[in-house]
């Protein structure tokens, strides 16, 4: 695969093995970086990517394998030994410190001082030449927590650029970006890539693939399947590869059958964030939302589920008018909110699976004044069994599932609520291929019990594979509904979405 | 089970192994109470001797010896010992009878020697200095090896004396399950005792009835449950972090406290406060039994009942809990008038104790309590932790109060070893909570 490349080979790892109280996270796993090369690795959750990611990272030390840096065998024994070596790692949840600002952040732990006090005119200073070299304008005196997400990331490349890494490793940098930040950033590792370094880049969106990558490699349970040139592959291959068996089609067909309105909104209007929003759903039906991050979907959504309040707007659900005044009367309403934050605002990942099942549910399970333990844990078997969530026990800590499992959990409380309108909000974020299809299967079955269907998806093959009608959002304003979802193009929903 | 159960009360090996340390290190030679020690004496006597034997009783100068020495000597009597003689006092005292029996040329047949007594030289050398008197036979009472620790009233000593702080730490399990904290606890013990103490003084003081300490407890109580619920209020409507809500609190109720009786101490209470801190019913101290129900009530509430599942998941994660249709201001609100209501009735406690409400009662009793909740194993980061857990807790910081006392360590030395020993049990949970020895010695997991 890299042979006969020595003279241009950054990074060799041979062999790598690891493993975890007995799990094998690693089997004999191979992995090398050309400079100027953009290496894409894939594989599903738990297939090993994170796990090599923290070796060349020193996070972990490998059972065994050897590791080539420039020729020279290294042995990487802490995160800091890493960095030294020119390694720099951003992780999906970065490692900024939100009250600290730009220049701050990128010089924590490295402060250039002057007679034993911070230098900061010069570190403003290197900072502005960092992103100058970038391509991008960030002013360095800002807080950190002021950022948007993107412009984040682009803070923790200027960091890494500045303890000098030779080896850039990205963890999913496209998953909280919108299309047109997608893109910048793609610019921004063209041009890197031009400068010499070598990128390893961890995604799940297949389309991104195509367009940044020179070479790929797919994980699978924890073993290497293969490393292919990005030319000499196809979207199809990279799914058989990844899930190993051959997948017929990414969304499964579908005939919906709309039926009576269910939910209407009208004028619903908070702040600048939503701005006369007025819509329907039927039975029946998926609606999808389209847009960029912060096209104010999100919030419209928290308003119907009564999580925000709405400064003005009316909502009908069944035709009659209803205040939702929280989540309680959203929930006795038959309305659910599968958030996209599903760590932070969908389950409280310290707890049980069964108790996260059990908790919009208690009202039910009240025999008296106590709670039927037996009850709450023959409903939440049946689900376990008829959503196949895979869990160890009832007992299981939420912390512990991977990330579609953790979605059908949340599924699993909305669905005992017997609610009748769904809204999922990025439903397959941060879910691996075989996951997603078996949530869009749930997604169509609700459907045909009739159920009424809202998504909000920042993936555009996601909306048009998935939705039978999409509106688009802009700047808290619907600015576009397409019916003929068929006959529908990314191209005519993205120029919606940004104009 | 058993190992859920062992992950869920690991602290209970703690305290096991306290008690056992602590019963090692008591273990002392136990004489039996003078009822008992008399009748089995009697039957020894009645089957070895005459009724004209000269039979010794010597007892030790000393409430216990001596009131065994004369029972012991009227038994004889009364079971036709007629010669009998009893002899209280210091060992020369002793001395001095047997030269007087010596002198008059005659001979005891036994002499019993009482607690204290038996370990006088004068008994050891009886042989060697009084030759004559060879067949005298030396009694004491049948005593046994036990650890002081042991003793059952010794035992009831531990539970009395953590019961405050118990029945306390059962509102602060709750709020630092739901996340908060409440450092109020210790000045609304004062609040509690003196604004009940004031009403039953106002209500007839001294020669009140009995009828009047409820009614003063409930006033004490009530009065703490408006301050506490003002303070959940204010941490639930404006989000202000509870430390600092509560730590102000803590100096609001202290000072009414002061306020309320100008710095005094109330002693014109009625003569049935005592009951509750110091009676008992059933053979036991009302306060065990009181600790008792409490937790068993606390403990079903917070595993069996919806109330309960609310407030780990308000812990547990706030806003995923309030978007799950969990009621989060209430919830909040509820934890911390549970915990001054609680806080209430330990100052009631604590005032039947001492008989009297002061304004100074309960200081740093909010850490105590915080420690017994922590070192029961609930994490201060909210959303876990076990009812019983803590009463564990408590228990372990009273076993250590109690035990080094009987060892004879001084208190300023016993604060030190407290501290430590939350510490180790603070640490020994974290380490058996993520992943065993490997991050004791620094290694990733």
């Amino acid at each position: 695969m890299s042979d006969g490349v020595a003279d241009k080979g950054l990074l060799e790892m041979r062999g790598i093995s690891k493993s975890f109280a007995g799990v094998q996270a690693l089997k004999n796993v191979s992995f090398s970086l050309r400079r100027g090369e953009v290496h894409v690795l894939i594989g599903e959750n738990g297939a090993g990517k994170s796990t090599l990611i923290k070796v060349l990272g020193g996070a972990h030390l490998p059972d065994s394998g050897e590791i080539v840096l420039e020729g020279q065998p290294v042995q990487i024994q802490s995160p800091s030994a890493s960095q030294h070596m020119g390694i720099s790692i951003i992780y999906q949840e970065f490692n900024l410190i939100p009250e600290l600002t730009v220049r701050e952040n990128i010089f924590l732990g490295r402060e250039k001082t002057r007679n034993g006090f911070i230098d900061a005119a010069e570190e403003h200073r290197q900072a502005l030449n960092l992103f100058k070299k970038i391509g991008i304008e960030v002013d360095p005196s800002e807080r950190c927590s002021d950022l948007t997400v993107a412009q984040q990331q682009t803070v923790e490349i200027a960091k890494a650029l500045s303890v000098n890494a030779k080896i850039i490793v990205m963890d999913e940098p496209s998953a909280a970006l919108s299309q047109q930040e997608v893109d910048h950033l793609f610019e921004i590792i063209r041009d890197l890539k031009a400068q010499g370094m070598g990128i390893v880049y961890i995604s799940h969106r297949l389309d991104e693939i195509f367009q940044i990558g020179d070479r790929i490699t797919v994980l699978r349970d924890g073993q290497l399947v293969g490393t292919q040139d990005v030319k000499a592959t196809s979207r199809e291959r990279l799914i058989e590869m990844m899930v190993g068996r051959p997948l017929e089609m990414e969304f499964p067909e579908h005939k919906s059958k709309p039926g009576r309105e269910r939910l209407r909104v009208q004028n619903l209007c908070r702040g600048k964030a939503v701005r006369n929003v007025s819509f329907s759903v039927r039975s029946g039906e998926i609606l999808a939302f389209a847009g960029l991050v912060g096209a104010g979907r999100t919030e419209t959504m928290r308003l119907i589920f009564g999580a925000d309040q709405p400064d003005s707007g009316q909502i009908f659900v069944d035709g009659v008018e209803t205040r939702i005044l929280g989540p309680r009367d959203a929930i006795r309403n038959r309305i659910c909110l599968l958030t996209e934050d599903r760590k932070g605002q969908g389950l409280i990942l310290v707890h049980s699976v069964q108790e996260n099942f059990g908790l919009p549910n208690l009202d039910r399970y009240l025999k008296g004044r106590f709670l039927d333990h037996a009850r709450e844990c023959s409903e939440f078997a049946g689900y376990v069994e008829s959503l196949k969530i895979r869990i160890a026990d009832q007992d299981q800590i939420a912390m512990t599932l991977s990330g579609g499992n953790q979605q059908k959990v949340v599924l699993s409380k909305w669905l005992a609520t017997n609610a009748d309108i769904f809204i999922f909000d990025e439903p397959t974020r941060g879910i691996d291929v075989g996951a997603k299809y078996e949530i869009y299967l749930l997604m169509h079955k609700l459907a045909d019990e009739g159920k009424a269907i809202i998504m909000i998806s920042s993936e555009l093959p996601e909306v048009l594979g998935m939705s039978d009608r999409i509106i688009v959002m802009h700047e808290g304003c619907i600015k576009k509904e397409i019916s003929d979802v068929a006959n529908a193009r990314q191209e005519d929903i993205l120029s919606a979405a940004i104009t | 089970m058993m190992r859920k159960a062992m992950s869920d009360y690991g602290m209970v090996f703690v305290l096991l192994g306290l008690c056992l340390v602590f019963s090692l290190l008591t273990i002392k030679e136990q004489v039996p109470g003078n009822d008992t020690a008399i009748s089995e004496l009697m039957t020894r006597i009645k089957s070895d001797f005459k009724p004209d034997d000269v039979i010794l009783v010597a007892g030790a100068a000393r409430k216990d010896s001596e009131q065994f020495a004369v029972q012991m000597g009227a038994e004889l009597k009364k079971q036709g010992f007629k010669n009998a003689r009893v002899v209280v006092g210091i060992p020369s005292d002793l001395r001095t009878v047997l030269d007087e029996i010596k002198g008059a040329g005659a001979k005891p047949a036994a002499l019993i020697a009482g607690p204290d007594v038996m370990k006088w030289r004068v008994i050891d050398h009886i042989q060697s200095n009084y030759p004559e008197f060879s067949g005298c036979r030396i009694i004491t009472p049948k005593t046994w090896l036990w650890p002081d620790f042991l003793k059952a009233s010794n035992l009831l000593a531990i539970v009395d004396r953590i019961v405050v702080i118990a029945v306390i730490a059962i509102g602060m399990t709750m709020v630092i399950i739901a996340g908060g904290i409440d450092l109020s606890v210790g000045s609304l013990i004062a609040l509690s005792a003196v604004i009940g103490t004031l009403v039953m003084k106002k209500l007839g003081g001294l020669d009140a009835p009995a009828w009047v300490v409820p009614i003063g407890f409930m006033a004490g109580i009530a009065a703490c449950g408006i301050v506490g619920g003002l303070g959940g209020w204010i941490v639930a409507r404006f989000n202000v972090a509870p430390f600092i809500t509560t730590l102000a609190i803590m100096m609001v109720g202290r000072g009414l406290a002061f306020m309320i009786t100008g710095g005094f101490s109330i002693y014109q209470v009625p003569k049935a406060l005592p009951w509750l801190g110091q009676g008992r019913s059933l053979e036991a101290p009302n306060t065990v039994i009181l600790v008792l129900v409490l937790y068993a009530i606390a403990h079903v509430f917070m595993s069996h009942t919806r109330m309960g599942r609310y407030i780990y998941a308000v812990g547990g994660n706030k806003e995923a809990a309030r978007l799950s249709g969990v009621p989060v201001f209430f919830v909040t609100v509820f934890v911390y008038i549970v915990s001054s209501l609680a806080a209430g009735l330990g100052g009631c406690i604590q005032a039947s104790q001492i008989n009297t409400g002061t304004p100074n009662m309960g200081t740093m009793y909010e850490l105590y309590v915080i420690a017994a909740v922590v070192v029961g194993g609930t994490s201060l980061s909210g959303g876990s932790g076990k009812m019983l857990g803590t009463l564990i807790g408590a228990f372990i910081i009273s076993v250590i109060q109690n035990g080094m006392n009987l060892v004879g360590i001084e208190s300023y030395t016993q604060q030190v070893v407290l501290g430590a020993v939350i510490l180790g049990a603070v640490l020994l949970d974290k380490v058996r909570n993520s992943g065993g020895m490997a991050m004791l010695l620094g290694r990733k997991a």
